[in-house]
């Protein structure tokens, strides 16, 4: 009591910004834990094949349509914006290179990682959050189960692997929602725009565009996990850990993202 | 035989267990009783391993389960079986599977044998005709029952009990009560619950300990803890409002209103 009588606001403020940086510094330590725990038990055996198929189902073909949607639009709008700016110097040929290029090493990756976030992160949380509130966490080690092998390394193999593929998907729809406004809407030369596209694009904006999907799926599930793990105090507990994984992993993606595309330019 | 020597557990500043000497004879149930929030259930959690303690040893058949590292718990993990306080049953799974569980886990048995194997449980905790329900079409008592079976599933030496009558109807903690003690007397498994239900303490245990402030403060038949002379247990066990337990539970509302007034005049 006394304490707090001395105490005046700018002391205050540093107390409770000290407070959270703590807290962040210690849960950043406690997901490295986590993710050395799931590095361990990934290639321990036995492999969980089954679980891992049953994850690439679950993020995978489930999350396809959200991320060919995203990916259609954000192809088309591509392709009107650059339009319009490609126009003021007579450039429209160029649109096609420019919307091949930013979807595959940009708006693919990110936008399918971004959806998956909130789809699968927000459910991978809530799932596992309830199982730890529940005890059915707690079940799992006395029926001679480790959860971390059972439920988080089927979760991170499933998504790392998948989230390539769907950008692949995402590539190819983007591309072509590009070409269908650019030659249907705005009266480009197909065979020019798809020369275009072709001509300037190499493997390695593909490749670079996978592996950092691949990145982001590692990530999102990791984070997603960990934070269905750590939930505690009911219903209100697991909604509390969804907002965060989903926070949480959709600025891990764009942050990742940005250092990743640093490194590989 | 489980024996329990000066466990201590704490979370942050606030100690929960406080030097813990209990031993578990074989064969036999031992119900730990005490208030809500003492500790009992981090007790259990602390010999079963989902918790490690902080001093003290826990000797499993004479291995002490707390110098264990990941790998030898697991193993000695398959001498457990637990039931939890809300049965703890995989909602994506249905009663089938659940109990099957730890014997796909454990490759126990082929593949073929597993429904008639579960089926058997099944009917061990009163059960049949229900492998394909979904826990969510279940109600409390048969969760709890599905539970049982789980845990008892893969065969354990000791089973723990975390409150399994708590929020049921008196006759379904009665089956339950009645479950407990046939499965100790088919199986001849060791058991430990724990419960602040006094008619189910009475009737399953063949040795009772009481729980107070992080300690065992008192260690009997159920007949001696019926008629004990020690006060915090006698009030516990009659149930009486009044007495050494609220006593200081009663001072301590004082003191913290006590102060808390001081604490605002000082404020200002």
């Amino acid at each position: 009591m006394t304490d707090n009588r001395k105490r005046n606001g700018v002391t205050a403020f540093l107390e409770t910004f000290g407070t959270r940086v703590f807290r962040m510094v210690e849960d950043l330590g406690n997901l490295f834990v986590f993710l050395l725990q799931c590095l361990t038990w990934m290639f321990r055996p036995p492999s969980e094949i089954r679980n891992i198929v049953k994850q690439m189902e679950e993020v995978g073909v489930n999350s396809l349509p959200v991320v060919l949607v995203t990916a259609t639009f954000t192809g088309m709008v591509l392709a009107l914006q650059s339009w319009s700016g490609f126009q003021r110097f007579q450039a429209t040929s160029f649109v096609g290179t420019v919307v091949a290029l930013s979807i595959t090493r940009e708006l693919g990756p990110v936008f399918a990682g971004l959806m998956v976030s909130g789809r699968v992160g927000a459910s991978m949380a809530a799932e596992l959050g309830t199982m730890k509130v529940t005890e059915q966490i707690d079940a799992l080690v006395t029926l001679a189960t480790n959860p971390v092998k059972y439920l988080v390394v089927p979760r991170v193999v499933a998504s790392t692997l998948v989230l390539p593929v769907l950008v692949v998907f995402a590539d190819l729809v983007g591309v072509l929602g590009g070409y269908f406004v650019s030659v249907y809407l705005l009266g480009a030369n197909p065979y020019v725009y798809a020369d275009k596209t072709y001509q300037y694009l190499e493997f390695r904006d593909i490749y670079t565009g996978l592996v950092k999907a691949a990145v982001f799926g590692f990530l999102i599930a990791l984070i997603s996990c960990y934070n269905g793990f750590i939930a505690q105090g009911g219903a209100e507990g697991v909604g509390r850990a969804t907002t965060k994984a989903v926070v949480a992993s959709s600025m891990t993606v764009l942050v990742s993202d940005y250092f990743m595309t640093s490194y590989m330019f | 035989m489980i024996e329990i020597r000066g466990l201590h557990k704490r979370f942050g500043k606030n100690i929960v267990l406080d030097g813990i000497e209990l031993v578990v004879p074989r064969g036999k149930n031992t119900v730990v009783i005490g208030g809500s929030g003492t500790g009992k259930s981090v007790l259990i959690k602390c010999v079963v391993g989902l918790l490690r303690a902080d001093e003290g040893e826990i000797l499993i058949d004479g291995e002490d389960a707390t110098k264990m590292d990941e790998r030898e718990l697991v193993r000695i993990r398959r001498k457990f079986g637990m039931l939890f306080q809300g049965s703890a049953l995989f909602d994506s799974m249905d009663v089938g599977e659940n109990v099957a569980f730890s014997l796909r886990r454990l490759h126990l048995y082929p593949e073929r044998q597993i429904r008639d194997v579960v089926e058997e449980k099944l009917a061990m905790v009163g059960l049949r005709d229900i492998q394909h329900l979904m826990p969510a079409e279940l109600s409390g008592g048969m969760k709890k029952r599905v539970g049982l079976a789980r845990a008892i599933a893969a065969e354990p030496e000791i089973l723990l009990y975390d409150e399994p009558t708590t929020g049921l109807d008196p006759i379904m903690a009665d089956v339950i009560n009645d479950l407990i003690i046939s499965l100790r007397e088919l199986l001849g498994v060791t058991s430990i619950s724990i419960t602040h239900d006094m008619a189910s303490a009475y009737k399953i245990a063949d040795q009772i300990a009481m729980l107070y402030k992080g300690k065992i403060v008192e260690v009997g038949t159920p007949e001696e803890i019926r008629n004990t002379r020690n006060p915090v247990v006698s009030q516990f066990v009659e149930g009486r409002a009044e007495g050494p337990i609220t006593a200081e539970h009663e001072e301590f509302v004082r003191f913290v209103r006590r102060s808390g007034e001081t604490g605002t005049q000082g404020g200002r």
